[in-house]
């Protein structure tokens, strides 16, 4: 059912997604995720690892540079906070629209190279607006403090209306509702459908079908007398964009905006969510992202005293050696985790998750169907 | 003039680290064909053999000295390092060429890093995509590095050039200048003639033993030279670990001018990939002019004067440069033709 392409499946798909959103508190309460922050965390990575796989996914091209996307988001986001109205729409519109823009424009020279090229390309492009954040542009990023919100920003919208918000620093609202704790997660999660219904309609549109076609050969397109480069460009942007939304979306639930985010450990992360999840599988990168995530917050809180518990059904000196080893993986040394993760998922399972899981759903239809009836196996000759 | 001649002498040790780093990924490519993001990791690698070794060679060995009392009453600690103990003088001047003597233990080990990692990863990913061989060694890249910090932590360790080397040369007086206009320091000049040493006998090494000849057959057409009956892969396999020692070289020989921490290679590959897609992907020359010249052009950048009218150039001059060269000769300054084009 993964694989099919029926307009019930997807439907069925949506509607599942739609549940799993609406439900994913109660779901999730069982392995200790339960809380709005950290499923928060789930829907924005979830959008971004959405919008990587609509580039990488469907035309192949490997972009390395995702991560400035994501950086600029949270801040256009907080600019509008600060100029405009705490209101989180407008902010939202201006970070995906100045992405838009930025991703036009980078795509645009990235894209005239294929392959590797376009990999070191968005990978410099990304280093530039990192370096550049950090230098030259610190009268708007504000260098290595970060963006953030002050008491005296004009505001101006807000206060053409009227909106005080007194001696406190003020908080993002949509239209009233203050966007912390469960609202907070809610509105992303709306987001997330929406973005995840998008995907579903580019992946099953004549646009997607040219971008596979793209991957699969893109000299014979050419060789048609199409070409490509309005395709690959529209896909670039609109993957910039989404990544951009996920970026202001993080500025809406803490606004508060770094150049941290845009390093090239960030862009090797959202690739990560993507092939772990399954590459071009419209599920996989959001599936990947949460369990990024997830194992991120749990391994990140490990310490010596906890991994000395779990291990104390060994003997003394067996207990410290499993320890001593342990802790290289926990804690600060995640991202050794995360590393070692992503090399035995490229060696070994280089469709992701979602391959895995159809692998095993094969192995099962082809066992039953063998033993009962013979006519059926005939079927799977594709 | 003497401004300009400073700039240049300026570029010219961070070219000659890009020059290297890029050689060997250029290696790399034309021989293997295969994207290594692991290689800024080699070049971290080889700076950390000259961490490691510093640090074995300065255990100490404390004594108590009963007859002196410290201001806190306590005996006097007398620290000296074994080396000193048993060597003598000779053990002192062990210890003041640390960085030096670090290239005879780095070759080795990076040889064997080398060839464990081209045989024990890289092999099986000759068939596979690109996209997944660029994942794959950024993988490894990361495990290294997270390797690293575990074990020496995350701050820079500073190493610390020999005594001999310490200050700099007043340059502009021996071409005739004011004194004191061209300072360069004494480190950066060996650098720089190291860079050039190596990258001399990395082409002397291709171009004149038969060994370097079978490579450049393999290179131009890797089946033909394979059907003669000759053992291509393992050729490729040595040059692999000839690649990583180059870049491990680079690093060891770099300790002094920049102090090592674990994520250098990363910020020095990001860099080196953008000298290889300038040169020209798949052409060494390229790759060492543009190591070179983008060097230069990066310390001319930092200029002051030049700084004033562009603020900020000096953070992104390199891409800059890379961006437009792409725009107006796509394969790079020396590109070959049909080489990574798919």
């Amino acid at each position: 059912m993964l694989t099919q392409t029926s307009k019930k499946g997807d439907l069925l798909l949506l509607l599942g997604f739609v549940l799993a959103v609406a439900f994913g508190p109660i779901i999730l309460q069982p392995f200790g995720a339960g809380y709005p922050d950290l499923l928060q965390k789930f829907a924005i990575f979830g959008i971004f690892a959405i919008g990587f796989n609509i580039l990488f996914g469907l035309t192949g091209y490997l972009s390395f540079g995702h991560a400035a996307f994501l950086g600029v988001g949270p801040y256009t986001a907080v600019w509008s906070f600060k100029l405009l109205t705490m209101n989180v729409v407008p902010a939202i519109i201006f970070a995906v629209v100045v992405s838009g823009v930025f991703a036009l424009l980078i795509g645009f020279v990235s894209l005239r190279r294929s392959g590797i090229y376009f990999s070191i390309l968005t990978l410099a492009f990304a280093q530039m607006s990192y370096n550049l954040a950090y230098s030259v542009l610190t009268p708007i990023t504000n260098g290595e403090t970060g963006l953030q919100l002050r008491q005296h920003d004009p505001r101006v919208i807000d206060t053409m209306f009227g909106i005080n918000y007194g001696a406190e620093l003020p908080s993002t609202t949509l239209f009233g509702i203050p966007m912390s704790g469960w609202s907070g997660y809610y509105f992303c999660g709306v987001v997330l459908i929406i973005m995840f219904y998008i995907s579903m309609r580019i992946f099953r549109s004549p646009f997607g079908m040219m971008l596979r076609a793209v991957k699969s050969n893109q000299n014979r397109m050419n060789y048609t007398g199409l070409n490509t480069r309005p395709y690959t460009l529209a896909a670039f942007v609109i993957s910039g964009m989404y990544a951009d939304l996920a970026g202001g979306l993080m500025a809406v639930t803490d606004p508060l905006a770094g150049a941290e985010r845009m390093q090239w450990t960030a862009s090797g992360e959202v690739v990560l969510m993507t092939i772990l999840g399954g590459t071009g599988t419209l599920l996989g990168p959001v599936i990947g992202a949460g369990a990024i995530k997830y194992f991120e917050n749990i391994f990140s809180a490990f310490n010596e005293g906890t991994l000395l518990q779990i291990f104390s059904f060994l003997p003394e000196g067996l207990q410290h050696a499993a320890v001593s080893v342990a802790a290289l993986f926990v804690g600060e040394g995640w991202h050794l985790t995360l590393g070692a993760l992503f090399m035995i998922i490229v060696i070994f399972l280089p469709g992701g998750l979602m391959e895995g899981v159809n692998r095993i759903m094969r192995l099962f239809t082809k066992s039953g169907s063998g033993g009962s009836s013979p006519q059926a196996t005939a079927q799977p000759a594709e | 003039m003497d401004a300009i001649l400073l700039q240049i002498l300026n570029g010219l040790d961070k070219g000659g680290a890009y020059a290297l780093i890029a050689l060997g990924l250029t290696l790399i490519f034309g021989t293997l064909g295969v994207v290594n993001f692991a290689h800024g990791a080699l070049f971290m690698l080889g700076a950390f053999c000259a961490v490691t070794l510093k640090a074995l060679l300065s255990l100490e060995k404390v004594v108590l000295d009963e007859t002196q009392q410290t201001a806190w009453g306590t005996p006097m600690e007398i620290r000296t390092p074994y080396i000193e103990a048993w060597l003598g003088d000779f053990g002192v001047t062990l210890l003041d060429y640390s960085v030096p003597v670090s290239i005879l233990v780095a070759i080795p080990i990076m040889l064997i890093i080398g060839i464990i990692m081209e045989r024990g990863l890289i092999k099986h990913f000759y068939k596979r995509p690109h996209a997944e061989q660029i994942l794959v060694t950024f993988g490894l890249a990361i495990v290294v590095q997270e390797i690293i910090k575990s074990q020496f932590g995350a701050n820079p360790i500073p190493q610390p050039a020999p005594d001999i080397f310490a200050g700099s040369a007043d340059i502009g007086s021996l071409l005739g200048f004011d004194p004191g206009r061209v300072v360069y320091p004494w480190w950066r000049m060996v650098y720089l003639a190291f860079a050039g040493i190596v990258i001399g006998g990395v082409f002397a090494f291709l171009q004149f033993t038969t060994f370097g000849m079978v490579v450049r057959a393999g290179m131009a057409d890797r089946e033909t030279v394979g059907l003669l009956g000759i053992d291509i892969d393992r050729r490729f396999t040595i040059v692999f670990g000839l690649a990583a020692i180059v870049a491990g070289l680079a690093g060891v020989m770099y300790t002094p001018i920049l102090s090592p921490d674990y994520h250098m290679g990363m910020d020095f590959l990001v860099l080196s990939f953008v000298v290889v897609v300038v040169g020209g992907m798949g052409s060494l020359g390229g790759a060492v002019a543009a190591g070179f010249l983008l060097g230069i052009l990066q310390s001319f950048a930092s200029m002051n004067e030049v700084k004033s009218i562009l603020p900020g150039i000096d953070q992104i001059i390199i891409y800059l440069v890379a961006v437009v060269i792409l725009l107006v000769r796509p394969r790079g300054l020396m590109g070959r033709k049909g080489v990574m084009e798919t």
